[in-house]
């Protein structure tokens, strides 16, 4: 769901570039208050994880491809804020490396699968699990949701840009993110299923895991 | 020892989907391509003109175009993963060292 440059109009890209900015830096200000040292490693392979995930696009239907975000997946190993910070510095990499997403988008890219897909993704989870127990269920509703929220953002910076109606976008959109959100369901479950198996202790306390790796 | 291994193997899953299993990626369009397409809009993206090393996962100058791809995912990995360290370092607690 990377937006290329083009898309969006002046106004768009730099109130999303303004919103992500000032969101990122509340994360930033957060983590210096409450991350831990000894979460550092675990945070480096859960970035270098999503990062190629994303990389494998899987058909959905009718010639379209979807590929994991991992907000939510990030969000419940690691908490939201660390989650905010780790799909930012994906982004960042894969706008100026790899010329994924375009350099005036990064914000609205940031915006959308960094802070809207993390915190609406975290917030359904949550409010489905509320002892933070990794419960499969509570995981994907969360996931499917923290794609078809990314998703609803997007539409809406490219209907206030102009580049298509609202009425047009929006269904559009969520049609197809409705479909690979359950992929995305599909891998967050999996991957934490996994996690939880081999290594529990570093899920321990759910999203407040101890980070011990 | 034991954190070390975690780590590594936590790196190697990483760099396995990245490298073996990146060429064998859909290469149909992804929602938002498909929707511009769809719909029209697609001929707006422009190309930022940004120098990039590694354009659209595909790194320059290798022929195999799965070899290519696989380099990039290869290359992807490992600063994703020393980036993400080092921003951990930079917003960890301090007193938490």
């Amino acid at each position: 769901m990377h937006i290329p440059d083009g898309f969006l109009d002046t106004k768009t890209w730099v109130s999303a570039m303004g919103i992500s900015s000032a969101s990122v830096g509340y994360g930033i200000k957060k983590l210096k208050q409450e991350f831990d040292y000894k979460k550092i490693p675990l945070m480096g392979v859960i970035a270098a994880f999503i990062f190629a995930a994303q990389m494998i696009n899987f058909p959905v239907a009718g010639g379209t491809s979807g590929h994991l975000i991992g907000a939510l997946l990030a969000a419940a190993i690691m908490g939201p804020f660390s989650a905010m910070i780790i799909m930012s510095t994906i982004l960042i990499i894969q706008c100026f490396i790899f010329l994924d997403g375009g350099v005036t988008a990064l914000g609205a890219n940031i915006l959308n699968m960094g802070i809207i897909a993390t915190w609406g993704g975290y917030c359904i989870y949550r409010l489905l699990d509320k002892e933070n127990a990794l419960h499969p269920f509570a995981l994907f509703v969360g996931a499917w949701v923290s794609v078809v929220i990314s998703a609803l953002a997007a539409s809406i910076e490219l209907a206030v840009s102009g580049t298509i109606p609202f009425s047009v976008v929006i269904p559009a959109m969520l049609f197809w993110h409705a479909i690979i959100g359950i992929g995305e369901g599909i891998i967050t479950v999996f991957v934490i299923s996994y996690v939880k198996k081999v290594k529990p202790e570093m899920l321990e306390n759910g999203g407040n895991g101890n980070g011990e790796v | 020892m034991e954190k070390f291994n975690s780590i590594v193997v936590g790196l190697l899953i990483a760099l396995i989907i990245g490298v073996f299993l990146s060429p064998f990626a859909s290469s149909f369009p992804d929602g938002l391509e498909r929707v511009a397409e769809d719909k029209g809009f697609i001929k707006s993206a422009v190309d930022s003109g940004f120098p990039s090393l590694i354009a659209d996962y595909t790194f320059p100058g290798v022929e195999n175009e799965k070899l290519a791809t696989s380099l990039a995912g290869f290359i992807g990995v490992i600063v994703t993963f020393v980036a993400a360290i080092a921003v951990g370092k930079a917003v960890a607690r301090k007193e938490s060292r």
